[in-house]
């Protein structure tokens, strides 16, 4: 079998596309078991959503032009949160090239929260019970996260290890677009594509190098695995 | 042991001098023994509202603090007020609080021994204390804001199944490392200067005392060999713990400054945060010392306005130069030209919560500024009382508003938002200062509060001396 090439996965968001429709939020909870807080306690600020749908207004009611900019974390090249965990609970992963959150090791510093520029990270302020029909589809690739730890979004690493699994047991490449994360399979607009970067014949690589493109907070030399496209549309993010 | 003898200032005749120097501790020397019963009658009497202040302050140490905190434990962090994005809120402040309360006894001991400065010698120990008990109660709170305490552990550099260390890039790694080495070496600094006293208390009680107090003073006899041994040894600390002095609050700043926040991440933060801890530092000291002086019999002796005074001096130069890092603060954020750095330093003094922001202008700035060049007040303890308990509410907000409040207005505008204190975080914050008053009063009675032996060592160079028809103060230099 040929020598895998180390893949450098990446992210679009095409915000002319994004409606704002919350599915990537819902298709993702689902997916990493993020347990459901309540009412309350997300009015407080404290859902656990590993994307979030970050909405902005312009005008005064009715007459509001919304914009929609869907936030996860930027997988960061040169992550601010990585240095600052004391027990490496945040750490990036050689193969995936991506931040990954080691669930077990957190103590709950929570400094990595603080240093994140985008607020990607989420904390378990209590144990979450689900209620009984739900306990039965948690998704037994991922950790369930008890209280005190602090979580993100990882780009569904399951995935990608599942993906890159079977095409090794079948002795081919993985196929561009073969592994997707919930919330890019989810979004009905493909306003999120997901892929390799490093081939530069990817979707993902080709909506990159787009000329709207632009990285969140880029001038921090964060280095986000992330890149939007500049909504250019009326309603364009 | 005399080997220069100079005389202070101009030499006036009493008559014509602005005091009598027998205001100064210095210049009113007692014979050693009856220095020795005062401190001894001072450590041994209490009073049945010193009992009903123990009890209290245990009960409330017990409840508001470890009652409050094993719930939180069991329960989870969310019993706090911190929210996304404000993840660390008053306890993490409380911290930065206390850790700067805790420079007062090194600054008092360590660098005013180092310079000489003679006033500072009958509370050299009443602020090393100050310094310990400082730092058990921040100590707390790395532990109490761990969203997983049980693994606390983890933050420790030992050998363990998982074959990892912990991670030597990140400043809480630091911060620990700091403030262990500064309570060990702070704690022996108190212990080496106690020696002498230990011994006079071991020879003046009976009973459990005398058994405690043997055991602690490590069979001293006060042979010349002795001595010289203790002053190397005090010495040799006297100058080795001040860089350490000064590692743990620039670490501590670093916890920020390090971070990538805007609003944090400044070069300034260092000695900005040292002269923020002294200024509370001090100013704690001062509230202390009127406390010990007006519940303690025979304290008006050793504790007198002159300290005060001094104290106030220092206080106000440490008000300026912390005004001029605070505004420096500013000064290079404007000129660093980061818009959100700016846009958060206007929304501190311009936000919902610019009253922390004020406050903390008036205490550090106004009221010092107003106050402390006047003798008369800094002479007037219950004045100076009420002052530096300001400057502690001022530094107080001052943390307030450098920590939740900047990160409460970061860099998206979707992810602004505010942070209040819920009543498990208040509680467990009046839980530490309980604790931190409760050990103190206990202290008081255990261990002798006043370094007599320092006071007589001093008394001893200071004399009156007559020159002509005058008498003038000098002063002998001792090695």
């Amino acid at each position: 079998m040929a020598e895998e090439r180390p893949a450098k996965w990446g992210l679009v968001v095409d915000l002319d596309r994004c409606t704002g429709c919350n599915a990537c939020i819902a298709a993702c909870s689902m997916e990493n078991n993020v347990p459901f807080v309540g009412e309350d306690e997300v009015a407080y600020g404290r859902a656990l959503y590993w994307i979030r749908t970050q909405r902005y207004w312009e005008g005064e009611y009715p007459e509001v032009t919304p914009t929609f900019q869907p936030v996860m974390c930027q997988q960061c090249g040169n992550a601010p949160c990585e240095p600052v965990c004391p027990v490496y609970a945040s750490v990036h992963s050689e193969e995936e090239q991506i931040n990954l959150a080691v669930y077990n090791r957190c103590v709950g510093t929570r400094y990595c929260a603080n240093n994140c520029p985008y607020f990607a990270r989420v904390f378990n302020w209590f144990d979450y019970e689900l209620p009984e029909p739900m306990r039965s589809y948690l998704n037994p690739d991922v950790t369930v996260r008890r209280r005190g730890v602090m979580e993100k979004c990882t780009f569904c690493v399951q995935r990608i290890v599942h993906g890159r699994q079977k095409a090794r047991a079948e002795g081919r490449e993985l196929r561009d677009g073969e592994v997707q994360p919930a919330c890019v399979q989810a979004c009905p607009a493909e306003a999120l594509v997901f892929g390799d970067l490093s081939d530069p014949e990817s979707r993902v690589s080709r909506m990159a190098r787009n000329q709207r493109r632009y990285h969140l907070l880029e001038e921090l030399g964060t280095l986000p695995r992330v890149t939007y496209l500049k909504g250019v549309g009326s309603h364009g993010g | 042991m005399a080997v220069e003898s100079k005389s202070l200032e101009t030499p006036l005749p009493l008559a014509q001098a602005e005091e009598d120097p027998r205001e100064h501790l210095m210049f009113d020397p007692r014979p050693r023994e009856e220095m020795n019963r005062m401190v001894m009658e001072a450590m041994t009497t209490t009073s049945r509202r010193y009992w009903a202040w123990v009890i209290g302050l245990a009960l409330v140490v017990l409840v508001c603090l470890f009652g409050a905190w094993g719930n939180m434990i069991l329960t989870g962090m969310g019993l706090a007020g911190i929210r996304r994005p404000v993840f660390w809120g008053v306890f993490i402040v409380t911290f930065v609080f206390w850790i700067g309360i805790s420079h007062a006894g090194t600054f008092v001991s360590a660098i005013l021994r180092v310079f000489k400065a003679e006033f500072r010698r009958p509370f050299t120990r009443a602020s090393e204390l100050m310094t310990t008990f400082a730092l058990a109660a921040g100590a707390l709170y790395p532990l109490i804001h761990l969203g997983r305490v049980w693994v606390f552990y983890w933050l420790i550099p030992y050998p363990n199944a998982r074959w990892l260390w912990p991670n030597f890039r990140s400043p809480l790694v630091w911060d620990f490392l700091a403030i262990t080495t500064y309570l060990l070496s702070s704690t022996i600094y108190l212990y080496l200067p106690l020696v002498p006293d230990l011994a006079m208390a071991r020879d003046r009680t009976t009973g459990w005392r005398h058994a405690v107090y043997r055991l602690l003073a490590l069979g001293w006899r006060g042979t010349e060999a002795e001595w010289h041994r203790l002053r190397r040894a005090i010495n040799i600390f006297a100058f080795a713990i001040i860089p350490v002095m000064f590692s743990v609050h620039t670490i501590v700043s670093w916890d920020f400054a390090v971070g990538v926040v805007a609003g944090w991440h400044s070069t300034i933060f260092g000695p900005y945060f040292i002269i923020g801890a002294i200024l509370s530092g001090v100013a704690a000291v001062v509230s202390i010392l009127f406390v010990l002086r007006s519940t303690m019999v025979h304290m008006d002796y050793f504790i007198r306005k002159e300290h005060f005074d001094a104290l106030g001096k220092l206080l106000l130069v440490f008000s300026m130069a912390w005004a001029y890092f605070f505004f420096n603060d500013y000064l290079l954020t404007w000129y660093g030209g980061e818009e959100t750095a700016r846009r958060i330093l206007t929304f501190h003094a311009t936000g919902p919560a610019a009253w922390v922001w004020y406050l903390m202008l008036i205490c550090n700035i106004v009221i010092p500024w107003l106050t402390l060049w006047n003798r008369t007040i800094r002479r007037t303890p219950w004045a100076m009382f009420i002052i530096t308990l300001l400057i502690n509410v001022g530094m107080y907000a001052e943390r307030y508003t450098i920590i939740p409040l900047t990160l409460g207005h970061q860099r998206m505008p979707f992810d602004w938002g505010v942070y209040t204190p819920r009543p498990t975080e208040i509680s467990i914050v009046i839980g530490t200062f309980a604790l931190f008053l409760l050990l103190y009063l206990l202290a008081s009675r255990l261990i002798p509060l006043v370094p007599v032996w320092e006071v007589q060592e001093g008394q001893m160079a200071h004399t009156l001396r007559r020159v002509g028809k005058a008498e003038v103060p000098s002063v002998t230099e001792l090695e």
